[in-house]
This record gives structure tokens, sequence and C-alpha cells, in this order.
């Protein structure tokens, strides 16, 4: 028997009044636009998973819907068991929610004394507190800024004091917003290798979303792309790959000029002088290719290139606008 | 216990804007001066105007002033913040926390008017006790009813206020709810004029209504016009108004996460 789903999604849908004015009248008409709707899924205690779309596509409206802050308009949806609108209260004690670009500390007291109230309002016990606080503390280098009002924090700093408020109850679940936006390029690193040994040690399920590829290569097995408010891809990064037909590219560089290469499984996009570019399925290996190209032709040099996730995900986003 | 940390935070906050107590010290100090001489001249025209003499009228303008900030008459005070927070999406972050909105910003503002009460409510009592002559309490009775018609009076603003930042949910910003509101509670709370000045209808419109409890209801147990059972009638008026404010509180906040999207992504 298998444990139920730790965040269960199913048939979700939210769908807003909007009055909107006709054009050259002064009548308004009152509409309905479906923010979310089909959307289906599941996650696992302990999966890492990557939540994106562009904007408007019915991100915030999920997690909004998930924390129980929204409510739906139809479907089913459970959260560590609970249906998260009518025990929003309960619900905020198990989970833990970041936003890049909100802080959730009290902006005129210290660092300490933010994370005090925060004690006192999920109720930790006192030596689960400390030592949790103790930990984040070090790992997440806040030593320095405790007694610092977060006003005065630097982005980074305030970024880090959010993570260690959003995990001091322990929560099962954390919804991460943006966690790395705005950041430099040695904090976008140390947050993400600590978010991943928070997974690996103490097994919380993280939902990511972002407009930062990096942070999903990084961090999560699992990406879901949300696009007009309906999942339009559920599986891991690199299925990603294969259903947004995306390509590797090889190049190579043989030792004498030679008419376009003809190998199985990849085709020639260009040639220059001596130079030829060849593409093929990014989920296909690239050895039979090479192994090829070598027994045929002389070869001075090679290298590959990997496919830009970024236009792997442009590429789903337009297939669904044809849709 | 979180709600007192959350007072006592509150409280320290508002403590660090020292230049601005100072200002509004003077200011409340300068506005009783001149209530002073105008209710003087008042008294002086009509000596039992609304049963007050003209000593209780100079009084009741001290009270007035003391109270003016410690209940946040016109707006002001944690309610603002909440606003601001509807306003800017902000709001989100408070609702993921496991505690109710209503008890924590009642918390927060009530550290808040106990740090007004301290500084813009006895700081210009002290001026006015030196400049005029005020009547103190005449029973220990009085004197307690009013200690604990303040943070009642202050329960009865806030959920005034409470409901006035939450129309942001609906109208995305406060701030004209907030002016109409703030004009009604100068007008009802008697701080422009005593509501016993207020005639026939007018007059018991007035005091039945929420603002009554604000600056009225103290006053008057101040000035030993509540005794026995009627004293405790006025505190009950005040509870009960408090009771039904807060209820409403927590209705129209269930409505508003039910119905309307928090701003922002």
């Amino acid at each position: 028997m298998t444990a139920p789903p730790l965040i269960d999604v199913v048939d979700l849908e939210r769908t807003f009044d909007v009055r909107r004015r006709v054009d050259g009248s002064r009548r308004r008409v009152r509409e309905s636009v479906r923010a979310v709707h089909d959307l289906t899924f599941s996650v696992g205690a302990g999966e890492m998973i990557g939540y994106i779309g562009p904007n408007g596509a019915g991100k915030s409206t999920t997690i909004k819907m998930l924390t129980g802050i929204l409510e739906p308009t139809g479907g089913h949806l459970r959260v560590a068991g609970l249906e998260p609108q009518r025990n929003r209260v309960e619900l905020a004690r198990r989970i833990g929610v970041v936003f890049g670009q909100r802080t959730t500390l009290w902006w005129d007291l210290p660092l300490q004394d933010s994370f005090d109230l925060l004690q006192k309002m999920y109720r930790i016990p006192t030596d689960r507190y400390r030592a949790n606080l103790d930990r984040f503390v070090e790992l997440l280098d806040l030593g320095d800024q405790l007694d610092t009002p977060v006003r005065q924090l630097s982005l980074g700093q305030r970024m880090r004091g959010d993570i260690t408020a959003a995990l001091l109850h322990d929560p099962e679940i954390l919804y991460l917003d943006e966690p790395t936006i705005g950041l430099d390029v040695v904090s976008k690193g140390r947050l993400r290798e600590f978010l991943r040994a928070l997974n690996a040690e103490r097994g919380t399920t993280l939902v990511l979303t972002t407009h930062d590829l990096q942070d999903i290569e990084a961090l999560c097995d699992r990406v879901i792309v949300i696009d007009h408010g309906t999942a339009v891809f559920d599986g891991p990064l690199a299925g990603l790959h294969a259903q947004g037909g995306s390509t590797r590219t090889l190049v190579v560089d043989l030792v004498d000029e030679a008419d376009p290469i003809s190998v199985p499984g990849a085709t020639v996009r260009r040639v220059e002088g001596p130079r030829q570019w060849l593409s093929f399925p990014a989920d296909a290996s690239a050895a039979p290719i090479v192994g090829a190209i070598a027994a045929a032709y002389d070869l001075a040099d090679l290298s590959i290139q990997e496919p830009d996730i970024e236009d792997v995900i442009r590429q789903l986003y337009q297939s669904g606008d044809r849709a | 216990m979180l709600y007192v940390a959350v007072a006592t935070r509150a409280f320290r906050r508002y403590s660090t804007y020292r230049a601005a107590t100072l200002a509004g010290i003077f200011t409340n100090s300068v506005f009783g001066i001149i209530y002073s001489f105008a209710y003087i001249a008042l008294w002086r025209a009509n000596p039992s105007a609304g049963g007050y003499d003209s000593s209780d009228a100079v009084t009741y303008v001290w009270l007035g002033q003391a109270l003016l900030m410690t209940v946040a008459l016109w707006g002001g005070g944690t309610t603002d913040d909440l606003a601001e927070r509807v306003r800017t999406g902000d709001v989100a972050i408070d609702l993921y926390r496991p505690v109710g909105l209503v008890g924590w910003y009642l918390a927060a503002d009530l550290g808040r008017a106990a740090y007004h009460f301290v500084t813009r409510g006895l700081a210009p009592t002290v001026i006015g006790v030196l400049l005029f002559h005020i009547s103190l309490p005449d029973s220990p009775a009085a004197a307690a009813g009013f200690l604990l018609s303040i943070p009642l009076a202050v329960v009865v603003s806030f959920g005034l206020r409470f409901l006035v930042a939450c129309t942001a949910f609906w109208l995305l910003d406060a701030t004209g709810a907030r002016t109409l509101s703030g004009a009604l509670a100068i007008f009802f709370s008697g701080m422009a004029l005593p509501l016993v000045l207020f005639p026939g209808w007018l007059g018991t419109l007035a005091e039945s209504l929420p603002w009554a409890a604000m600056i009225q209801v103290p006053n008057d147990i101040w000035l030993g016009r509540h005794t026995g059972a009627d004293l405790l009638g006025a505190l009950a008026f005040q509870v009960m108004w408090a009771a039904v404010l807060l209820g409403c509180c927590r209705l129209v906040l269930a409505l508003a996460t039910r119905k309307v999207v928090v701003q922002g992504g």
C-alpha cells in the first residue's frame, strides 16, 4: 500500500468574475475568466518540484489555493490530508512559505525578535526552536545579523533570514516563490546548496516557482509547466527536452573541408569551412553519432552544446498557444 | 504568550519615533488650550449646557485630547499597516500564519495604544492640570471605571478601523473609506463637541452609536455621570460594541479571503 500523496490536486479550477467595459459604450459586461482549470497533479513527500510557467499562467493562483488563502471554484484539493481553505490555520503550522519579493520578517524588529515571535506563533518547543535556529544560523551564516533590524539587512541576508523564518517550525512542505531573485551568483549557489541539503536531511518537500531555470536545474527532479491555467507538462526535466522537441548540437571540426556529413540520427544544420553543426534529439546519446563520424572522417576537434532550457520552455508555451 | 509579545513589540516599535511623539504632545496641548478657552466661553453663555458645569467642560476637553491618539480616533495605528498590506498584497503573508488576523492586529494595536496613552495621553494632561482647573474622579469606582473603559474604547475603535482597512480588499485602497470614517468618528465620538449637547433624537442616536464608546463614555465615567448600575451599563455598552465589531471583523475577513483575490503574485 502506498501512502497518499502529500499534495493531491484533481481537476482544480478557479474562475474569477471580472467586469469589462464594452468598447465604445458605458455598458459593462460580466465575464468569467478561468485562471486555473483542469489542473491535476500530485506531489509525494520529499519531492522537489519546479512549478513554472510564464507570467499570468496561474502559478500564484495555484499556490494561493494550495496554501488556503484562495478558495477553488471547482475540483478536489488536499494538502497533507487537509482541505486548505477550510483548515488554513492548521495547515499553516505544517507549511513554510518564502517569497523572493516580500518578506515575512518584521521590518522594524531585529532578526532575532522576528524569530522569537515566530516561535510563539507556531508554538515551537524551546529545545527544538533553539536547535533549529542554531543550525540554520550556522548554515546560512546569519550569526552577525541577529541583532540587526530587518530593514538594514542586505537582500541576500534578508532572504536567508526569511528562509530561516520559514523553517523554524519544521514544515513538511516549503513553498518558494522566486527565492533567488535579485541575488548574486554566489548567494544563489549557496541557497540552492542549502535547499538541497534540507531536502536530503529532513525530507522537506519543496515546491519552487521561479523564472530562474538554473534554480530548477539545480534543485528539481520534476517540473510541472503551467500555461493558460493548466499543466502542459509534468515530468522529469529530461522529459521536458523530449516534449519540447529540443535538440543538442554537435560541433565537429574536421581536418579537411568536406561535404555535409551523413550519419544516422543527426542532421547537418550548418557548414562553415571544415566546421559543421549537427543537431540530434536532446534525449539521444551522442556516442554512436560521434563514433560514426570518427570512423568516416579525420576529426580535429568536437564539442556538444546543451539545449537551452529556456528555449525548450518557450517552445512548450508556444505550442500551448497554438492548441 | 504570543499576544503579549506582539503587544510589547508594537509598544517598542512606536516608542522609536520620539520626535513624532514630542511633536504630537505639543499639538495635543495647543488644541487642548484652544478648546478649553472656547468651551469656557460657551459655558459662560450657558453655565449648565448638557448638564456639565464649566469645570466639567474643560476636563472633558483634556480627557478628549488624552484619548484622541490612544484610541486612534481618526485612523492610524496598526490598522493603517493592515490597509497598506492589503493594498500591496503583503497581507498574503499574514494569512499564511497560524494565527487569526483580528487577534494579531488587535494585540498590536493595544500595544500601540498603551504607548500613546502613556505619552500622548498623560503628558498633555499634565499641561492641562497646570493651566486649567481639571476635576478629578470623585469616587474610586469612577477612577477604576475610567481605567477599564480605555482599553474597551480602544477595542471599539480598533473594530471600526479594522473594518475600514478591510474595504481595501474590495476597493483596492482604503484611503477614501478612512477619511469618511475619520470624519464620522470626530463628530459622533463627542470629540468635536460633547454628545450631551446634541439636541433631541440626534443626541439619542449619537449616544447609541459605537463612536460614543470611544470618547463620550470614558469621559462621562471620569466626570462621575455614570454611577452604580449605570456605570456597569456604560461599560456594558462598550463591551457590546466591542463584541459586535470584532465579530464583524472576523466575518468580513472570512468573506474577503473567500471572495476576493489577494493582490499581487
